[in-house]
């Protein structure tokens, strides 16, 4: 296989991140549309700038470059009824959309790490079927809508970043917070070469062999999705196109590695590959093809152990240590706004399109869209009324015309306490945790939030106090709380699971805290027994990971301990040791979870 | 419109093929649901499925009315018609419902541009009267507009339209198979609209490297050349039509023996399901299965096989119980038929 990198390229692995960040620029304009596009995480500044008009100098001169912002409304990305053009034509006319619009082109995408879901998934079906299907204001319409998609990631963090769907449809994944200003300068492509790429591109070949090689390092890697395979694919052949070839090569089978998987790795090779691993697919019906290319006679194995010395060149360092502290990403949506889920509202909270219906019960008349779902119908009711002999109005609004505007606002959120008032959690704890409650109720008073009480101890749990705001109520009941006994853990944490479903079910936010030493010993059934306790602790503390219950484990125990920490894992918690938790701190760790 | 990627190069996903497959053998199932990791061909093969649908005779009116039907199940027109309804050979309409679908599109309103340009009042159908006797297919089902999923879940439990507006009030039939596709990570689907569905499909990416591989080169074929590629599919896509026709034909005669009625009965009780939606639905679909494969008796190895596409969303949830709802039927189905 030393024969097989004599193309005169700079060994793969020596590209910086800058070049690399430009080539990915480069191979998304040679084919836009097998790629799909980059996701881009970067803060706004000079870097990101430089890259951009790079990246906007690299399309043709023809091709259409548009900007989604934010909040774009779905008349505008998709397109629908042009009411002034409609009005004075005095027949319908279609407004495009911006999907329509950037048919051919490049899309960037604004703040992508706060967008909807929603605005995502139109996105994607366009992405998807290579059209937008709009189905609206009266209008029916299929228009071709086929583009790449720059979405900009200004999201700082683990939890903040682009959903997963979007993400998955972008072949390349670039991060440019680390790339100095002084070293984003040039790019040694222009448009013509490009444009000659792209016409090369069709005739690209790429053998099964390398097909395989690029598959078998996703699975290495760790890569689920099917789409990573594919864009590698793609993106190798672009690479060969751009390098002035009809054959994808080593080299540029790497820089698939390093800009399609490499990015994606949620898990690093296994040092020493056992044998027996990968047993290449038998595949007798195809014999060896006598093509005079060099790296032909390779083993898939052999390739792909090259393409992941690539790979693993280019997985920044931080997600190495990562991965090796166990700290796998789980593939869990990332929720792009904060805290209480959002909901919808009829009266009140953040503007959020508008519904068709009266306004009555409080509900918000939109004088605005009424008037506009009004105007088409003029004529003919004007024309009816003349006909039936009544005096014509000036507008004639109806009520199908009436629109009322829908409300999002944040779902109310609901802090479970699930107390361990054992023997074994010392009495004094139980004291801080009450405190902690009435710290967070009267918090909670000036947040709208409500609060609840779970106390275990002896042979079972109670709901000390179901879901309130009342600060008398609280104290009273916590007042009478009383310590000592057994430690039933699983059914405290079965109770706090319950009352958080039943909240959930009604549309808050719950937040459950489980406040103990991790010390289980009596099991569901109320009977004895360190082991089985545990065991069943464990098992109700996935139940709560398996209803994506936001919790937060308090370790009360004098000294941190294992158990409290195995607990907090398999309930997917935050873990928080507090040897000697006091009532303030305890606020301050509850708030920084419910956000 | 895009040339789809042909139904039977799609690798893998049994279950999923084997589903929709039934969904258009037996319409009254109800339709599927399909929930699962990204990029693993859902609508894929719901788009290929379309492409090779046998043709069905249709009146020429605006609804595609059966002309077998009963008069309530036929449009006003084809009521008011004397005689015998002609009709003709049509594709199985197959509607895509795409997000940010206005509510006048979906279920009809007035005709904008005759009220427009001759101030006259007409109906103009919408989505759910163009679907009539065919598909109705949402991507991304589980971000769904609320008031949109509310006239679905209404026009589907009746199999009827009513359009009020401008004075204008239209009542015309729309039955329909939903199909559905969604990814759970980006949020559930409200229970309502899960029952509607006749059966639930869960689909996961294949992990083996064989299976990805094969994946990837026919999609890198499709896409160098889609026509060429569906010309070299073509036979095996008109296999797969066969195949739906034969057993279109076959299920009126496939008999459901008084045994089997009771393992189905056996089976709900025993998972606790609601009503009795799913023990039809399970009756049907394991009938339509006992079609495909060419049988003419529904006997225990069809309700095996098709009985946790058939009731694994019917479940209520149980929050002691952490494992799924798929392993949950099939741990019913071994400890009621063993394995």
């Amino acid at each position: 296989m030393s024969t097989a990198v004599v193309t005169g390229e700079r060994p793969p692995q020596a590209a910086s991140p800058w070049e690399d960040a430009v080539l990915a620029a480069a191979l998304m304009t040679v084919d836009p549309i097998g790629t799909g596009g980059v996701a881009l995480r970067a803060l706004a500044g000079p870097v990101r700038d430089q890259w951009l008009s790079i990246m906007r100098d690299l399309q043709p001169e023809d091709a259409p470059q548009r900007r989604i912002p934010l909040h774009v409304s779905d008349g505008r990305l998709l397109g629908g009824l042009d009411l002034a053009a409609t009005l004075s034509a005095g027949r319908p006319v279609a407004e495009r959309g911006l999907l329509v619009e950037a048919n051919g082109g490049v899309i960037e995408l604004a703040m992508a790490e706060r967008i909807a879901p929603g605005t995502v998934a139109r996105l994607t079906s366009a992405f998807d079927f290579g059209e937008v299907v709009l189905e609206r204001d009266g209008l029916a319409m299929r228009n071709p809508s086929r583009f790449a998609l720059v979405a900009l990631d200004e999201g700082v963090g683990e939890d903040e970043g682009l959903l997963n769907a979007l993400s998955d449809r972008l072949a390349f994944h670039l991060e440019l917070t680390h790339i100095r200003v002084h070293e984003a300068i040039a790019c040694d492509y222009d448009a013509a070469d490009l444009l000659d790429a792209r016409t090369r591109l069709p005739s690209v070949t790429i053998t099964d062999e390398q097909i395989e090689a690029l598959c078998g390092t996703a699975l290495v890697l760790g890569i689920p999705s099917l789409r990573a395979s594919i864009f590698a694919c793609r993106a190798a052949c672009a690479a060969a196109a751009l390098a002035e070839r009809s054959e994808v090569t080593d080299a540029d089978l790497s820089v698939a590695g390093r800009l399609v998987l490499a990015p994606r790795a949620t898990q690093l090779p296994p040092m020493e590959p056992p044998p027996d691993a990968e047993p290449p697919p038998p595949e007798p019906e195809e014999p060896d093809q006598n093509q005079n290319q060099n790296n032909e006679q390779q083993e898939p194995q052999e390739l792909e152990d090259q393409i992941l010395e690539a790979t693993k060149a280019a997985i920044p360092a931080g997600l190495l240590a990562q991965l090796q502290m166990g700290k796998l990403r789980r593939s869990r949506s990332r929720a792009t706004g904060k805290a209480g889920a959002v909901q919808n509202a009829q009266t009140r909270g953040r503007p959020a399109g508008v519904l068709h219906g009266e306004p009555r019960a409080g509900l918000r008349l939109n004088v605005v869209e009424t008037l506009r779902a009004a105007a088409p119908w003029q004529r003919l009711r004007r024309e009816e009324r003349a006909r039936s002999g009544q005096p014509s109005t000036r507008i004639e609004v109806r009520q199908d015309d009436f629109r009322i505007t829908r409300f999002k606002h944040k779902s109310e959120t609901t802090t479970i306490f699930v107390v361990d008032a054992s023997g074994s959690s010392a009495l004094h704890r139980l004291a801080e945790a009450k405190g902690a409650v009435e710290l967070l109720l009267a918090d909670c008073y000036v947040r709208r939030d409500k609060v609840a009480l779970v106390a275990f101890r002896g042979q079972g749990a109670d709901v000390l106090l179901p879901p309130t705001r009342s600060l008398v109520r609280a104290k009273r009941s916590l007042a009478g709380l009383p310590g000592g006994g057994g430690t039933p853990l699983a059914s405290g944490i079965d109770l706090g699971m319950i009352l958080a479903d039943s909240v959930k079910r009604r549309g808050g936010t719950p937040v459950l805290i489980l406040m103990t030493d991790g010390r289980a010993n009596v099991a569901r059934d109320g009977s004895g027994g360190r082991t089985r306790a545990n065991d069943e602790a464990l098992a109700a503390a996935r139940v709560v990971r398996s209803l994506e219950i936001t919790a937060l484990v308090i370790d009360t125990s004098p000294r941190p301990q294992q158990q409290g920490r195995d607990l907090a894992r398999e309930m997917g918690a935050v873990y928080l040791p507090l040897p000697h938790a006091d009532a303030n701190s305890l606020t301050q760790a509850v708030r920084a979870t419910s956000g | 419109m895009p040339i789809p990627f042909p139904f039977s190069a799609v690798v893998a996903q049994e279950e999923m093929k084997r589903s929709l497959l039934i969904a258009a053998i037996d319409p009254s199932i109800g339709g599927v649901l399909v929930f699962g990791d990204r990029g693993t061909g859902k609508s894929t093969a719901i788009r290929g499925l379309a492409a090779l649908l046998p043709k069905m005779r249709a009146v020429d009116c605006t609804y595609n009315c059966d002309p077998d039907a009963p008069e309530d199940a036929l449009c006003a027109d084809c009521r008011a018609k004397k005689g015998p309804l002609k009709s003709r050979q049509v594709p199985v309409p197959v509607v895509d419902l795409p997000l940010g679908a206005t509510e006048d599109r979906v279920i009809g309103a007035l005709d904008l541009e005759r009220a427009l340009t001759k101030g006259e009042k007409a109906f103009e159908p919408g989505l759910l009267a163009r679907a009539h006797r065919g598909f109705l297919y949402i991507d991304e089902v589980n971000l769904l507009e609320d008031h949109l999923v509310d006239s679905l879940l209404d026009v589907a439990a009746s199999g009827e339209n009513l359009v009020e507006r401008e004075g204008l009030s239209i009542r015309h039939p729309a039955r329909f198979v939903l199909v559905g596709s969604g990814n759970p990570e980006e949020g559930e689907l409200r229970p309502q609209l899960q029952d509607r569905f006749g059966l639930s499909v869960e689909v996961k990416t294949p992990q083996d490297l064989p299976t990805r591989m094969k994946v990837v080169r026919l999609r890198d074929e499709f896409e160098r050349d889609p026509a060429a590629f569906v010309h070299k599919w073509k036979s095996k896509d008109a296999k797969v039509r066969k195949l739906i026709e034969k057993a279109k034909d076959l299920l009126k005669t496939v008999t459901v023996p008084d045994a089997t009625l009771e393992d189905a009965g056996r089976l709900c009780i025993k998972l606790g399901t609601d009503g009795l939606r799913g023990e039809l639905t399970l009756i049907r679909a394991a009938r339509a299965l006992a079609a495909l494969h060419g049988d003419t008796e529904v006997t225990q190895k069809h309700l095996k096989s098709i009985a946790t596409s058939a009731l694994r969303h019917r479940l209520r949830r149980d929050p002691l119980d952490e494992s799924g709802s798929t392993s949950r039927v099939e741990r019913a189905v071994v400890e009621l038929f063993g394995a």
